[in-house]
């Protein structure tokens, strides 16, 4: 990958100058302009984070299902054995492992988000 | 073509203030794809009053719509009010005459909606202990109320509403581990069946306007009104998106479930399992991360593409980190 600028560093561009003209747009404007940075900030993030993030998936995904697989094939395999009932909160290691990923996509989506059970 | 509000505005003020009426303000407050919001107010023969407009702006379709008509929201408003709920009061219910399309008018009341506000403003420091409290409280009035036959309000339980956001789900294509578990939990954990009630439908912080002197002031946005479980309006209240980065108080972000569940005995509903309460939670979770898929999908199969759409579609991943929680502790 090029370094100089990296691709995060785009976005973060864009993300600043979408900040500096936001004072100068009406409040529609404004309003979706913050969501369009919000938006960069998030790209920022999965390029940074994802790699990492869908690795460990990936790893957790194979030690639950017992199979080895890419992050798509792992994916829905859990789904259909989930969905046909065959895993359930019951099964050894899902839970542990389904809140891991929740957790590292929370950590690219909204990373001040305030789940469940934190204090 | 545009619709002239103000115009009509003008018009409308001279029908409800009488002949020298006039506009004194009238502006837009808000407005979704569908729904407009325009505070004003005109001085009439009884002297200055002001009002709120609700209006739909795009075509509706009650057979397929979610949502009800905005003449059977402003009934529902005038039933339960008069059943003692704090909401708002309906001022005029337009026709044909006043050329604003599907509209009412309501009194204007003061207070704040936005739910961070009413989680951490020091302005509600001293009202927020009482707030869960008198939201069980304002939910026995509109549960209490018995809406006429003809309103045609659709009625829902556990297993229809998980039915009607699997679907959902399925048809988006979608394939999220979490929300199938989510599915078969609370398929293996529905409530007993109780004796349905009318429902607010959309009753949650950001839906109620408060005051910091009195609390709950008025109960807003009614168009989800519908037949069900008493509890799927205090689950919905409790669901984590919308406790606005105050998990630690279930209610809204402001109160605690005793509080919720104990006014609402205290002014006569019926005593409610604190487990029923938290499946309905569960399913809000869950239903809130079906809807933000559907906001996706909208987005990159519709005709209109506002960035807002995409990004709330990001949104899935905060319901998931809900739910794997509520999954562990269990209802």
């Amino acid at each position: 990958m090029i370094t100089h600028p990296r691709t995060e560093e785009l976005a973060q561009a864009v993300a600043l100058w979408i900040d500096q003209i936001r004072p100068s747009l009406d409040p529609r404007n404004a309003f979706l302009a913050r969501v369009a940075a919000n938006a960069m900030a998030t790209i920022g993030r999965e390029i940074t984070l994802g790699p990492a993030a869908e690795a460990q998936a990936v790893r957790l995904m194979g030690e639950v299902l017992g199979t080895a697989g890419t992050h798509a094939e792992l994916n829905a395999e859990l789904c259909e054995r989930i969905q046909s009932g065959e895993m359930t909160v019951e099964t050894p290691g899902l839970l542990a492992a389904l809140t891991v990923m929740a957790r590292d996509q929370i950590a690219i989506d909204q990373p001040n988000y305030r789940a469940e059970g934190s204090m | 073509m545009e619709l002239d509000v103000r115009a009509a505005l003008a018009r409308l003020a001279l029908r409800l203030g009488g002949a020298g009426a006039t506009l004194s303000e009238a502006q837009r407050l808000s407005g979704g794809a569908s729904m407009e919001t325009w505070a004003f107010g005109f001085d009439g023969s009884a002297g200055p009053e002001r009002l709120i407009l609700r209006r739909r702006s795009a075509p509706f379709d009650e057979e397929t719509a979610r949502s009800v008509s905005l003449a059977t929201e402003a009934k529902l408003i005038q039933l339960t009010g008069a059943n003692g709920a704090r909401v708002p009061r309906v001022r005029h219910v337009c026709d044909d005459a006043d050329g604003l399309g599907e509209a009412y008018i309501m009194v204007r009341v003061d207070g704040e909606t936005l739910g961070r506000k009413i989680t951490s403003d020091v302005r509600f420091d001293a009202i927020r202990p009482a707030l869960a409290r008198q939201c069980g409280e304002v939910l026995v009035g509109i549960h209490a109320t018995t809406p006429p036959p003809e309103l045609n309000l659709k009625t829902v339980d556990g297993a229809l509403e998980l039915d009607r956001y699997e679907e959902v789900y399925r048809a988006t294509g979608a394939r999220r581990p979490i929300l199938e578990l989510a599915f078969q939990y609370l398929r293996k954990h529905l409530p007993e069946p109780v004796e349905p009630v009318l429902l607010h439908g959309d009753f949650r912080n950001g839906n109620i306007m408060f005051d910091p002197e009195i609390g709950v002031a008025s109960v807003l946005d009614w168009e989800l009104a519908h037949i069900g479980d008493p509890a799927e309006d205090m689950g919905w209240i409790c669901t984590n998106s919308w406790r606005f980065g105050r998990p630690d108080r279930p209610v809204g972000g402001f109160g605690d479930y005793a509080d919720l569940l104990a006014g609402y005995a205290a002014a006569g509903g019926t005593s409610i399992d604190l487990g029923r309460l938290r499946f309905w939670q569960m399913l809000g979770s869950l239903r809130w991360g079906v809807m933000c898929l559907t906001m996706y999908l909208s987005w990159r199969d519709g005709v209109e593409k506002p960035v807002e759409r995409p990004m709330i579609g990001r949104r899935v991943s905060e319901t998931e980190a809900d739910l794997v929680v509520l999954l562990e502790q269990g209802l």
